[in-house]
């Protein structure tokens, strides 16, 4: 990593903490059904239309259950709106190349897909969705689900801090407040800046541009033209890295220069992606009373942050050894499958961003990253998406291993484990354990079963360990809802085999709402719980110790769980590639 | 029961009133203004020749094989690289076979095409696929070392084929953070033809 890299990566992470804390301050108000904002004059009488058509009584306060029962429907009724203008999608409008209908199994994965935050993609945007399908079916869910995450994070800061008995909010005011005043201005602004960096914005059918030398084939025949994809791209962009969805509207998503043009409109795109998430911990020191554990979780998601970006950009400027003996300039390090106009440092930076947060966008492609270069992506998404994480998302995966560390803390002294003064019980720490095992168990057993089947392995572009790796990585990312791919895998093949879009859409269900439901348990038991004072037993949650504590539970709880899987895949392979083994 | 139902109501109705704000209005909105403030943007930076032929947008590379063209980046992209409606990379990975051949047969190529050594350094990405398929750009070391081939093939200095290189090159970077300045292939190109 050369000074300059140096000196862009502090820039980054320096603006990140500047955002931190007014945007958090402003989520304070966007999550406050009675907060006050300088959108109220224009968004509130939306908000409250919104709420008659909605025939819901918004100062009503909701206890788990009903919190639950409300996302897991919204969830529902917006998945089949997917599904269903998927599968109608050569009826309906906006279609000008006349694509067909998209096949059970393929809209089913990408409406799960897109619900669920996870924004995989089965299917190659351009030749496969109408823009209908790209604006209405995902573009809602890119919203919603976004919406979604940010509301459990809410609720769960909420548990912690409020001695309510049972309420924890009302799911309708926070899913609504939060697209009105957070997603929908913030997208606005920053789609224009999108479309003026050069990101398309129409409704065009595909252009036809007159090659300026034709290309002529081995058979004799010449292309004399290229079919230019169009669409109305900027609006989704904007919402697909803010909300942290990571769905692209081409098939390269941020890779392809119509949907990332710049280094410019790369790191501004790589801020949207980490600012709600960090504002969130500011959010959970403000609204717990304790500004100094909201820090000190944002300090600890940083810490591995920044190692996870050294590491990754280390591995990828010092390139590929097998290639540079074939004769590549030594110093340029690993450009397959990256792109001139961000390099290889934003190419890396981009890379551990998407996957620390749950987002799934990629401006390179880390099926084709170093045997290291790629391990590190997908370990952060196997680390549960905990470093500042999806919007929502990050925060309450990261406050179940907060639990999980002070419950450790709290064997060590000999004391009954306490949190922010609440006493935490054995429900509480099952809780917070079944959401974590769930993630290993659907992350390693789909792997184990696709590279044991043939139609597992079918689907591979890679053989070897990084075969097997391109498996891990698919799973892990569906199951963590990031999206990101080891994208030789091709899970829509030719034959028509649905497992691998069935196994991956339920590995993605199962890492939503297997993992949210006992989340919003935890707060429905938490906000039972009265605080205690503070004694000098009392662990604190702020402060460096607290800091090396919860780094240690994510990093041993990640390192345990998936380092036998990761050694078979990509650390074996950096080896082999020491070695020169190819396959 | 009662609640199931007015649950399932709101979630019907916020679904609703979601798909026409947030997928309706708002791209709509966005593209008013980017239609009426960045046009040419919002329109995928079509190039335009004197003509008024489309022939390939700024943002976007094309194949160039012959001696008197900058050649841009290998492309996974579509049958034949470069397509502009099937962007795609190689995904080949680190100890691929096919990718190491690949590369090795690309480095034979660019050294005999631009006269090069038989021990000398290739820039990477001369040799490498792009992610997107698409990229526009040749990194400068790239264009630096295929000039004299082309000014020879077009008799030309390599002075004034040196000027529309910098002319051509792309450099959104600020200060040299951020990124890299890229050299736009089919923008030098069309300037060596006087197409622009």
């Amino acid at each position: 990593m050369s000074n300059v890299d140096w000196f862009s990566f502090a820039l980054y992470v320096g603006l990140v903490a500047l955002i931190t804390r007014p945007l958090g301050l402003y989520l304070v108000q966007v999550l406050d059904a009675n907060g006050k904002t300088f959108l109220d004059p224009v968004v509130r009488p939306l908000e409250l239309l919104t709420y008659r058509l909605m025939g819901v009584d918004h100062n009503e306060e909701y206890d788990w259950k009903r919190y639950t029962m409300a996302m897991l429907l919204v969830s529902a009724v917006s998945c089949v709106f997917t599904y269903a203008i998927l599968r109608l999608q050569h009826v309906l409008p906006l279609n000008p190349q006349g694509l067909p209908a998209l096949g059970e199994a393929l809209a089913f994965n990408t409406a799960v897909s897109f619900t669920t935050n996870t924004n995989w993609q089965s299917y190659v945007g351009e030749s496969t969705m109408s823009y209908f399908s790209q604006m209405v079916a995902l573009t809602l869910q890119n919203f919603m689900s976004a919406a979604v995450g940010i509301a459990i994070a809410a609720a769960l800061v909420r548990g912690i801090a409020w001695q309510s008995g049972e309420a924890l909010g009302n799911f309708w005011v926070d899913l609504v407040r939060i697209a009105y005043y957070l997603l929908l201005p913030v997208c606005v602004v920053f789609a224009v800046f999108l479309v003026s960096q050069g990101v398309p914005q129409n409704f065009r059918p595909y252009d036809t541009a007159r090659l300026v030398e034709p290309i002529r084939l081995a058979d004799g025949t010449s292309v004399e033209t290229q079919s230019i994809a169009q669409g109305p791209v900027a609006s989704q962009v904007a919402i697909k890295m803010l909300g942290t969805n990571g769905g692209g509207f081409y098939n390269t998503n941020a890779a392809h220069p119509y949907e990332n043009p710049t280094p410019l409109s790369n790191f501004v795109q790589m801020l949207s992606i980490f600012a709600i998430g960090s504002a969130l911990t500011y959010y959970l020191g403000r609204i717990t009373r304790n500004p100094g554990h909201g820090w000190a979780v944002w300090a600890a998601m940083m810490v591995m942050f920044v190692a996870a970006v050294v590491v990754c950009g280390a591995a990828e400027s010092r390139g590929n050894p097998l290639h540079q003996a074939l004769g590549l300039a030594v110093a340029d390090g690993n450009m397959e499958g990256k792109e001139v106009r961000f390099g290889i440092f934003a190419s890396s930076l981009f890379a551990v961003i998407t996957t620390s947060a749950s987002c799934g966008a990629v401006n390179a492609m880390h099926d084709s990253f170093t045997a290291l270069g790629g391990l590190v992506p997908l370990f952060m998404i196997e680390l549960g998406e905990v470093v500042i994480g999806g919007v929502g998302a990050g925060l309450y995966g990261m406050l179940v291993f907060v639990i999980l560390a002070v419950f450790i803390a709290g064997l060590m002294v000999g004391r009954t484990p306490e949190y922010l003064g609440k006493k935490i019980g054995a429900y509480d720490v099952k809780m917070a354990m079944l959401s974590l095992l769930v993630l290993c168990g659907s992350i390693l057993g789909f792997t184990a079963w696709a590279s044991a089947s043939e139609w597992g392995t079918a689907g591979l572009n890679n053989s070897g360990p990084h075969g097997f790796s391109e498996m891990l990585y698919a799973y892990s990312s569906a199951t963590g809802n990031n999206g990101s791919a080891f994208a030789g895998l091709t899970a829509t093949p030719a034959n028509g085999d649905i497992r691998y879009n069935l196994t991956l859409g339920l590995a993605m269900l199962i890492g939503r709402f297997l993992m949210i439901v006992p989340i919003l348990a935890l707060a429905g038991s938490l906000v039972r719980k009265k605080v205690a004072p503070p004694s000098p037993g009392t662990f604190p949650v702020s402060g460096a110790t607290f800091v090396v504590l919860l780094v240690g539970c994510v990093l041993l709880v990640g390192a345990l769980n998936f380092l036998p899987a990761l050694a078979l895949g990509p650390i074996v392979e950096h080896f082999l590639n020491l070695q020169g083994r190819m396959y | 029961m009662k609640t199931l139902l007015l649950q399932t109501r709101a979630a019907l109705a916020v679904t609703f009133v979601f798909a026409v704000l947030l997928c309706g209005v708002y791209p709509l909105a966005i593209w008013a203004i980017g239609q009426a403030v960045f046009a040419d943007k919002a329109n995928g930076s079509l190039i335009v020749d004197k003509s008024g032929t489309i022939r390939g947008s700024s943002l976007l590379g094309q194949n160039f094989s012959g001696e008197q063209y900058f050649h841009p980046r290998p492309s996974a992209a579509g049958a034949s690289g470069y397509d502009a409606a099937g962007s795609g990379g190689s995904n080949l990975g680190p100890t691929s076979q096919k990718l190491a051949d690949q590369i090795r047969d690309r480095v034979a190529a660019y050294r005999k095409a631009n006269g090069l050594a038989a021990d000398a350094r290739i820039p990477a990405d001369a040799v490498t696929a792009s992610g997107s398929g698409l990229d526009p750009h040749i990194s400068m070391a790239n264009a630096e070392l295929q000039a004299p081939r082309v000014a020879r093939a077009r008799n030309l200095t390599e002075d004034q084929v040196r000027g529309l290189i910098s002319a051509n090159t792309d450099d959104g970077t600020l200060f040299g953070v951020l990124g890299r300045p890229g050299v736009n292939v089919l923008k030098l190109n069309m300037a060596l033809d006087g197409l622009l």
